[in-house]
């Protein structure tokens, strides 16, 4: 189904091969730009300490080798905390945090966007306002807050916060204004669906691509999180702080470090690139028809 | 009777007063309030509330040790009257922010309506290179590698190779060298969230209208993006330009690793430098909750200009 629409997309529009051509190229030359970077800190990665520090430099490995890889695993070993600790603390927090923001932003985005209340305008204002103010200068606040609560060394102290973040609930408002057909809502609440239902049965599917996003930038940004001044105890703290701690040991854990940006990098392209496959694959069935 | 009521409810409540329709609208939909309600609390506690509290702190004299006297305009005024280096940090994050800003939003939404044009066996991955850089948290210290200030450095390697130079160049520690990199480097990392939202946006539009379009003469894709596309992604867009506007007004971090605090003779230092150095290093949170206020200030004033301006799309 998917591919015959496809198919008849293309057929119907003219699609002159010149601009298929130009639109290669410069995706080309950009994606250069974008990937070489990248590939170098592939290439570094399994690189031997003698090629890290060799002169004059080289762009390609010559003897690749996973001896990084295995010094940041033994360096993990000799951690006074398990490792497998910041590991669950960053993982619980990072998916703690990002489903609990994509169920309370969708939810807040579906009643802004899609009924009308008196009060919808200026809540939304306001989340795009906050959008524009500097956190630093709201920490003390911000940690005055969170000492009243009891949040201090918690893991509520990372989660709380990352639930009610600005940026989830402004993209999926601009999603729900457009993708989510008043029409299809009008005769799911004619039919009798209360709006909690309308919301998860027939607005949520329609912006998939929407959730799918917000999925992996919230995932992403709490898994690269580093030390929080929230907390203080050691077995509570972050992967990520924990990796740069270790890596932290100059020229000699060269290998280590360049080993270790690779390791926090994988999660996140994993998630994202199952978000993204999901994203395209939506994309044949969602043009709806009324 | 029927024709009465009719009017009645289509036209103005003479009946009720505006309060009394707010009410009444209030309760009606009073399973919407349940709805924005865990959102909205949350956010008014951890966002509204601290950024209310250090609209109040800019002015005054707080630095977290003295209890605080109300100084009303006076850290304004020394920010403009007494503060070289802030003058010098307003300079060169417009200057950061005029490039960085519209060039990372256009390539943002070429790039995204490039791929969308692709087979979409193959969109997957091209999107992963274009994002990859955004993806991990600090994969840019690799342009500290390549552009190291000693010979082992690649791009210091070649040109003395290639007899360019003669003498290495640190790079980020030359005034010269030290904006250009940074906005090379802030425009890699740039295809970020409003990439993807971007993305999600063009797999979102209604495939009919295309072929509607094509049956009203529509002959090439650039009359497709204007008329169609364009005007279908304007939520989309908007969300893309608040984005730019925070991530080029905001830039700051990305310096802060390469060139270290400051950098050399304040040559890439912005109004967020500025505010990190006065709110965590000093302490003077009086100062730098002015300096915040005037930064959002200019985003705000960027904003409605960038959604005046995208107004006019596709009308």
């Amino acid at each position: 189904m998917a591919r015959l629409r496809t198919r008849k997309h293309k057929v119907v529009l003219a699609r002159s091969a010149g601009g298929d051509a130009g639109i290669t190229f410069v995706l080309a030359i950009l994606g250069a730009f974008m990937f070489l970077p990248m590939l170098y800190v592939l290439m570094q990665s399994v690189k031997p300490l003698d090629e890290l520090w060799m002169y004059p430099p080289r762009f390609y490995v010559m003897h690749p080798t996973l001896e990084n890889f295995i010094d940041l695993f033994n360096l993990m070993n000799t951690s006074w905390v398990p490792f497998s600790r910041y590991i669950f603390n960053t993982v619980f927090t990072s998916v703690a945090g990002t489903f609990g923001h994509l169920f309370l932003a969708s939810l807040a985005a579906y009643a802004l966007a899609k009924i009308k209340f008196p009060g919808a305008g200026w809540m939304f204002q306001a989340v795009q306002l906050s959008l524009m103010f500097n956190a630093t200068v709201t920490a003390t606040a911000s940690f005055i807050l969170m000492s009243a609560l009891g949040f201090l060394d918690t893991y509520w102290a990372i989660i709380v916060p990352a639930w009610c973040s600005s940026l989830g609930l402004y993209l999926m408002k601009q999603f729900m204004d457009t993708n989510v057909n008043d029409s299809v809502l009008e005769s799911a609440r004619l039919d009798g669906a209360s709006e909690l239902k309308t919301y998860w049965v027939i607005a949520m599917p329609m912006v998939k691509p929407a959730w799918l996003t917000l999925i992996i930038y919230s995932f992403q940004g709490l898994w690269n999180a580093g030390a929080s001044m929230y907390i203080h105890s050691e077995q509570l703290k972050s992967f990520n702080y924990a990796i740069g701690q270790i890596t932290a040991g100059g020229i000699a854990r060269a290998g280590a470090s360049a080993a270790s940006t690779v390791i926090m990098m994988m999660v996140p392209i994993t998630v994202f690139v199952v978000s993204q496959s999901n994203i395209i694959e939506t994309m044949g069935s969602s043009g709806m028809k009324d | 009777m029927s024709k009465k009521t009719a009017t009645k409810k289509a036209g103005t409540r003479k009946d009720l007063t505006k309060t009394q329709w707010i009410l009444k609208e209030m309760v009606r939909n009073k399973v919407a309030y349940f709805m924005v309600a865990p959102y909205m609390i949350l956010f008014a506690m951890f966002t509204v509330m601290p950024v209310i509290l250090s609209i109040v702190v800019s002015f005054t004299d707080f630095n977290l040790l003295e209890w605080p006297n109300f100084v009303f305009l006076d850290n304004y005024i020394s920010l403009f009257f007494d503060d070289d280096i802030f003058l010098i940090a307003c300079k060169n994050t417009l200057i950061f922010a005029i490039i960085v800003g519209p060039v990372s939003y256009l390539m943002s939404f070429l790039v995204a309506w490039f791929i969308n044009e692709l087979p979409p066996r193959i969109r997957a991955l091209v999107t992963l290179v274009f994002y990859a850089p955004s993806i991990g948290g600090n994969v840019y210290l690799i342009w500290g590698t390549l552009f190291a200030a000693d010979s082992y450095g690649w791009a210091n390697a070649t040109l003395l190779k290639l007899g360019i130079i003669t003498k290495e160049i640190a790079f980020f520690k030359d005034e010269k060298w030290v904006m250009p990199l940074c906005i090379i480097v802030a425009l890699w990392i740039s295809l970020g969230t409003s990439f993807l939202a971007f993305i999600a946006g063009l797999q979102g539009i209604d495939r009919a209208q295309f072929e509607a379009g094509a049956v009203d003469g529509i002959k090439n894709r650039w009359q497709e993006l204007y008329y169609i596309t364009l005007p279908n992604m304007k939520p989309q867009l908007m969300f893309g330009a608040v984005m730019a506007i925070t991530g080029a007004f905001g830039f700051g971090g990305v310096v802060d690793a390469l060139c270290g605090f400051p950098s050399v003779n304040y040559a890439a230092h912005t109004i967020m430098h500025h505010l990190n150095d006065y709110g965590g290093m000093r302490f003077e949170m009086g100062y730098s909750s002015a300096i915040a206020v005037i930064l959002f200030v200019i985003m705000v004033g960027a904003n409605s200009l960038v959604k005046r301006m995208l107004s006019k799309v596709g009308t």
